[in-house]
């Protein structure tokens, strides 16, 4: 290998690329295929460093997206990250800009309906992967277990709540040496 | 309805990538529909129904379309590098204090914390994202949900050709039950 951040750049690049034109649903859709490519494939991290990363992207504010910048981050550094955001949002952003342009004409279609319709399910599969992937990596044992529970329950139940309300208490805890 | 400056998209995009933890969209309807003005609610959810059905994260793609909508491409780029500079910065700094102090005192439990917490969140989604889907159509999304959440969550097979396999044969399950 000559050139290895050359290479782990270009690695980056085309993942995140291919990533942004599937991330029908959000980026939270394609976070099993980033940490299989990021853990599995090339590792640039621990399962343990991706779930951290994960916890990390959630809790600052801003896009759901960021997770993407931060294995850029532990990949490749400050330009891994760059690299990683720009291949992330540029694709599907291209796409969003001329399909806008076109739109009025389709939006009646009974063919955009249906493949909204059909994308749905698919979505729904990926976000339920990735809530088991993080799960298996996060909940080490049963207070950590119940932490990722009473979330789920609060986050359901009170839609209105804003989400950081249980990543603050649940740090908290942490924080007061409770997990 | 006002035709705002590219300066006003920049900094009207700025203030909701800020205020946003866990999902901005709700700070964009705000800042888009009450405060500014410059979309009607009607816009705004037709607006949101076309970002749906696209790849990327929908707010990133709201971006760009409003800002193409009222000063073209340098609309587009405002709108879309002031959503996206100030999160990616502050999460890269959290990211950075993490690699530095993730590792003293009672950090490490209340990043444990916080992971135990994401993965509650990601679950909380896939259940209200679950809801209406499976009361609509259970036996035709169904099945779709459940092979996406195995072939990807449990037996880690790439995404890209899952998505090419399971998103045609739902889209024409969809296409065949809106006729």
């Amino acid at each position: 290998m000559k050139d290895p951040l050359g290479d782990t750049l270009g690695a980056l690049a085309a993942q995140f690329t291919l990533l942004s034109l599937l991330a029908f649903g959000g980026a939270n859709a394609v976070v099993p295929e980033m940490h299989r490519q990021a853990v599995d494939v090339h590792h640039w991290m621990s399962d343990a460093d991706f779930t951290a990363l994960f916890a990390i992207a959630q809790a600052a504010p801003g896009p759901n997206f960021m997770v993407s910048t931060l294995v850029g981050w532990k990949a490749a550094g400050l330009a891994g990250a760059l690299v990683a955001t720009a291949a992330m949002c540029a694709p599907s952003c291209f796409l969003t800009y001329w399909v806008a342009k076109a739109w009025d004409r389709f939006r009646e279609a009974a063919w955009r309906r249906a493949l909204a319709g059909g994308l749905a399910p698919v979505t729904v599969g990926l976000v339920a992967a990735t809530f088991w992937l993080l799960a298996r990596a996060a909940d080490r044992d049963v207070r950590l277990g119940l932490v990722t529970a009473a979330t789920v329950a609060v986050a359901y139940c009170f839609t209105r709540l804003n989400p950081l309300f249980c990543l603050a208490a649940a740090a908290g805890l942490g924080l007061l040496g409770l997990l | 309805m006002k035709t705002p400056s590219v300066r006003a998209l920049f900094l009207a995009f700025l203030t909701v990538g800020l205020s946003g933890f866990g999902g901005v969209l709700p700070f964009a309807r705000r800042m888009l529909v009450e405060r500014r003005q410059w979309l009607t609610e009607t816009d705004f959810n037709e607006t949101l129904a076309l970002c749906q059905s696209l790849p990327g994260p929908n707010i990133v793609n709201m971006s760009v379309v409003v800002g193409s909508r009222f000063a073209g491409p340098k609309g587009a780029l405002a709108c879309l590098t002031g959503l996206v500079v100030a999160p990616v910065a502050l999460v890269l700094v959290l990211a950075d204090l993490w690699g530095r102090f993730g590792a003293v005192g009672h950090v490490p439990g209340a990043i444990r914390g916080l992971a135990a917490a994401a993965a509650g969140l990601a679950a909380a989604t896939t259940l209200k994202m679950a809801r209406p889907i499976l009361i609509q159509s259970p036996f035709s999304a169904g099945p779709i949900v459940a092979a996406a959440f195995v072939a990807v969550g449990l037996l880690r097979l790439p995404l890209p050709w899952v998505a090419l396999t399971l998103a045609p044969v739902s889209v024409l399950i969809a296409w065949r039950r809106g006729r």
